[in-house]
């Protein structure tokens, strides 16, 4: 038998290999700083628990020009992962009315509509307006 | 008329230990495609080149290869598009056979696996077509026009890293039996469909539906397919009175 | 040498082939089925056929009408039993299709479409919009992935029939991943291996159709009937060949000349019909071999336009809008953009007739039975015959059906006549040792390129719409010649693993036997008649030769023709007349 396939090796040049490789990475590392966030915010419960010393000192920290930074990235990543997302609905969504079916724009665009009318909701409870 | 420089990687495991590339200037026509560029030095430079083709039409699915690192079908990747050398592999995630042959075994098992084909809802009738209206037709059609060309198996890097990821080509052919009005298959296929290895082992990079060739849309097959194994799941759980 | 028992080996796995393997598989799941093919099923060259499968299905239609149409067509060369079995089989096999969901285009009731498609005279086409052979080839793929019994041998090469006692006794194929030579010991084998328009520089062919299916049953002793009839698909993209289905004027497509007029009317199809509403059986809905002999005069007339490939008239179809060339032509409209360049919403597309399909193959019965016991074609490979001298368009893809499953029954009912003769093993081993011969010649001073380059120019000069006594001598000439120094030739790749070095060698091999079975046939058929115009003998001539041809291999010289009556059991020959205004 002369047969012998050969088997190139994965090495994770991947990533770079492509920009739509570079761009899934990025959302998929956006986890990170979601994650990381999520963990400060129980952090933060802990904090309440014990009482206004703890809850105040938890305020300082969250105003450090370090917790800002991090908290600009946080929403950039999330911003950017929310809208990837929304942009890849109407591929796991489709709906057809009749013989066709809506444009993806529709889709997205509702979704985009939906998270826009939550996040107003939040601030508005927030109070910001 | 343009010469074109060609690097196309060679492998024969007879003679060479591990591949590596050769270099072909070739004077092409301006409207060429690779696959004539490999006609032609197949036919007056190196017999001894190895690789499929048939239908210079991109509808038999043959000719897959890395075209300048992309998952491309020879017969339409046009010479005008690439304006340096042009370096050709055999299809990216598969195991080379010989220079731009890979051993496709595993897409072919995969396919028989999720059982591809009529499991009929209703017996048949009589001496006529099942009626199918033109919704119905169309809620399907999309995911019919496969070629099984396996361009999403190899810009797909989970099937890379876990080769016993049933892949793209294959669960968008089991959805594609699973929306068709005339089956009633789902359950059967589910086995395969939303095991670990199934849908589930898909993080939607998305790279099997730009590269397709027909634009079958696979990412769009695999996550409604995880949609609809989530919806599966629930009912069986919290709405157990709901399952037949 | 490895060996593989079957009771039925089929080669090929494209439309016929994966047909006689699932009725085959279904009939009797004890069944042992080699289903062999130098590619992977869904390769096979069925994929590429775009336009539909005829059969009557719709009220208005009847099988007296797709009879007459088919014989008419065929200029009275089909066989009218062979035609009367293929129409009354056709609506129950595209049923059956329809039953293992292959997703034809429908009406808005449900019901399944037709189209109208050339020299028919109702709409009888069933289509997927126009990719329908690749949808046929992959309901019949998938389909047969249920049936355990069919054991399939993908990118095996078969290089021989095996015949022993006056039967074929199995067959001998290479493993072309291994390079290895494996003997399959089958009680009958089925031959459903395609076409052969590989022979000639400028076909809507794949690189498969390269005739091995015609080939193996020539050398084991089967005629090639009227292989001198060639099919000319009259619209080609100049570029590269490639197929613009007849569908195009189906929809509604025209011809123009470099005037602008539609010269169709001008070769007795005529008169012009209204344009975007096309009249069936006339003006674009003329046959295949009228409307691709009617190019040929214009060319000569200097009314063809001037391309960079050379002359073509044009397609037009932008007053079919956008929407219907999407929905119905999606393919057309694909690759005219990408090969040519037009987009055929915009502007008028230049196209050129393209060789396209053998009506001729291998000789066999009604029942898809050669002469030689055991063995069975169906398919392009075969000559039933059904196409006679032209093939009307959206017959084949039905023939594929109707035939495939009767090659089915018929090697059923050989096999339960019981016995078979033993051995083979001997056979086997000589075709292997040719093999080898071939691979490890030195010395050799012919290449496989060479001699294929001189066969395509001989068969593209010669054997083309119109072909001449001279032109005929010329070729039979040039293939004799060619055939002696195909045993010259000497391969560079002299490896197993999956050298196409060798492939293509024995391709070319089945090539030029097809090749001088087609000129030697032409050069005897002192006539014109379908898709066979001799220049020296304009006319038909039913007294001399209403009769099919049989070329016979003859070993070290050219073929033997002999001829054979056609069977007309109740259309006599008459006049092939596409003049809408007659009717």
């Amino acid at each position: 038998m002369s047969r012998r396939p050969y088997a190139r090796p994965i090495t994770s040049e991947w990533i770079f290999r492509h920009p739509r490789y570079i761009r899934y990475m990025v959302r998929e590392f956006s986890c990170l700083f979601i994650g990381g966030w999520t963990l400060l915010m129980v952090w933060g419960f802990k904090a309440l628990s014990e009482g206004p010393a703890a809850w105040a000192a938890f305020l300082e920290l969250l105003q450090t020009p370090a917790s800002i930074v991090f908290h600009l990235l946080t929403l950039a990543f999330a911003a950017y992962h929310s809208v990837t997302w929304f942009n890849l609905t109407p591929k796991a969504l489709p709906v057809q009315l009749g013989e066709e079916f809506l444009p993806d724009r529709v889709i997205s665009g509702a979704h985009f509509a939906a998270w826009a009318a939550v996040s107003a909701g939040l601030l508005y409870f927030a109070g910001a307006f | 008329m343009r010469q074109v420089e060609l690097e196309v990687l060679r492998y024969n495991p007879e003679t060479d230990r591990e591949p590596h590339f050769q270099r072909y200037a070739v004077d092409c026509q301006e409207e060429w495609v690779v696959l004539d560029a490999l006609n032609h030095v197949k036919e007056t430079l190196d017999p001894t080149l190895s690789y499929r083709w048939s239908c210079h039409m991109a509808v038999c699915g043959s000719c897959g290869m890395m075209v300048n690192g992309e998952p491309k079908l020879a017969c339409k990747a046009f010479l005008r598009d690439y304006p340096g050398v042009i370096r050709v592999e055999p299809l990216r995630h598969f195991p080379v056979e010989r220079d731009l042959v890979t051993v496709i075994d595993d897409f072919v098992a995969k396919l028989a696996r999720v059982k591809p084909y009529l499991i009929p809802k209703d017996k048949a009738p009589e001496a006529a077509e099942f009626r199918q209206t033109p919704a119905q037709l169309k809620r399907y059609k999309q995911f019919t026009l496969c070629i099984n060309c396996m361009l999403c198996y190899a810009a797909c890097p989970e099937y890379g890293l876990i080769p016993k990821y049933l892949g793209p080509a294959a669960i968008a052919l089991a959805h594609r039996w699973n929306r068709d009005s005339r089956d009633g298959g789902r359950d059967a296929r589910q086995e395969e469909l939303a095991a670990t290895e199934g849908a589930w082992e898909c993080s939607f990079v998305g790279a099997c539906s730009e590269v397709c060739p027909e634009h079958v849309d696979p990412a769009g097959a695999i996550q409604q397919v995880k949609i609809e194994s989530t919806v599966d799941w629930y009912q069986a759980h919290l709405m157990p009175w709901t399952k037949k | 040498m490895e060996t593989h028992s079957a009771d039925v080996a089929i080669i090929g796995a494209g439309g016929a082939g994966l047909r006689a393997a699932i009725a085959l598989a279904q009939s009797a799941p004890s069944l042992r089925i080699a289903l062999i093919s130098k590619v992977y099923p869904m390769r096979s060259h069925t994929c590429a056929a775009e336009g539909g499968a005829a059969g009557v299905i719709k009220p208005d239609d009847s099988l007296e009408h797709h009879f007459n149409d088919t014989v008419g067509g065929g200029d009275w060369l089909s066989d009218q039993d062979a035609v009367d079995y293929f129409i009354r089989e056709a609506p129950t096999e595209l049923l059956q299709l329809e039953h293992w969901g292959c997703p034809w285009s429908r009406e808005a009731d449900g019901s399944v479409a037709v189209r109208p498609f050339g020299g028919m005279k109702k709409q009888r086409t069933w289509f997927a919009a126009d990719k329908s052979g690749f949808h046929i080839l992959h309901t019949l793929f998938q389909t047969s992935l249920q049936f355990p019994s069919i054991q399939r041998f993908d990118e095996f090469y078969a290089t021989d029939l095996l015949v022993e006692d006056g039967r074929c006794v199995g067959l001998t194929a290479i493993e072309m991943r291994s390079g290895q030579m494996r003997w399959f010991d089958a009680r009958a084998v089925i031959i459903a291996g395609g076409g052969a328009g590989r022979m000639f520089p400028f076909t809507t062919n794949g690189a498969i159709k390269t005739g091995d299916g015609m080939a193996l049953a020539y050398r084991a002793g089967v005629p090639l009937k009227d292989m001198e009839f060639v099919q000319y698909h009259p619209t080609g993209l100049p570029s590269t060949g490639t197929l613009l289905t007849e569908a195009c004027r189906g929809e509604g497509g025209v011809l123009l000349n470099k005037n602008g007029r539609r010269f169709l009317q001008d070769y007795g199809m005529g008169p012009e019909t209204p344009l975007g509403k096309p009249v069936l059986k006339t003006m674009e809905l003329g046959p295949r071999d009228r409307v691709s002999q009617a190019f040929w005069h214009e060319q000569r007339k200097g009314n063809a336009i001037a391309t960079r490939w050379g002359d073509a008239m044009l397609l037009d179809m932008r007053h079919l809008g956008e929407k219907t060339i999407n929905e119905r032509l999606p393919l057309v409209r694909d690759m005219s953009i990408s090969y040519m360049g037009v987009d055929p919403v915009t502007d008028p597309v230049p196209v050129r007739p393209v060789v396209h399909y053998m009506m001729g193959g291998i000789h066999t019965d009604i029942n898809a039975a050669t002469s030689l016991p055991g063995l069975y074609a169906a398919g392009e490979c075969a000559c039933v015959s059904i196409n006679g001298a032209n093939r009307l368009g959206s017959n084949s893809l039905t023939e594929l059906l109707v035939f495939g499953r009767r090659a089915a029954v018929s090697a059923l009912e050989y096999l339960q006549q019981g016995g078979r003769p033993a051995g083979g093993a001997a056979l086997a081993e000589a075709a292997q040792a040719r093999v080898r011969e071939l691979v490890q010649r030195t010395g050799g001073t012919e290449s496989v390129a060479g001699l294929r380059k001189e066969m395509m120019q001989a068969m593209e000069e010669h054997a083309g719409i119109y072909r001449s006594g001279e032109g005929l001598a010329a070729a039979c000439a040039k293939l004799g010649e060619l055939r002696q120094r195909y045993r010259r030739i000497e391969l560079h790749d002299k490896t197993n693993v999956y050298n196409t070095d060798l492939l293509q060698a024995l391709e070319l091999g089945s090539m030029l036997d097809c090749a001088e079975a087609v000129v030697q046939s032409a050069a005897a058929r002192k006539e014109s008649r379908g898709a066979h115009q001799r220049l020296d003998f304009p006319g038909r001539d039913d007294r001399q030769f209403l009769r099919h041809s049989l070329a016979a291999y003859a070993g070290e010289g050219p073929p033997r023709v002999s001829y054979r009556d056609v069977v007309i059991t109740r259309s006599p020959p008459g006049v092939r007349d596409y003049s809408g205004g007659h009717e």
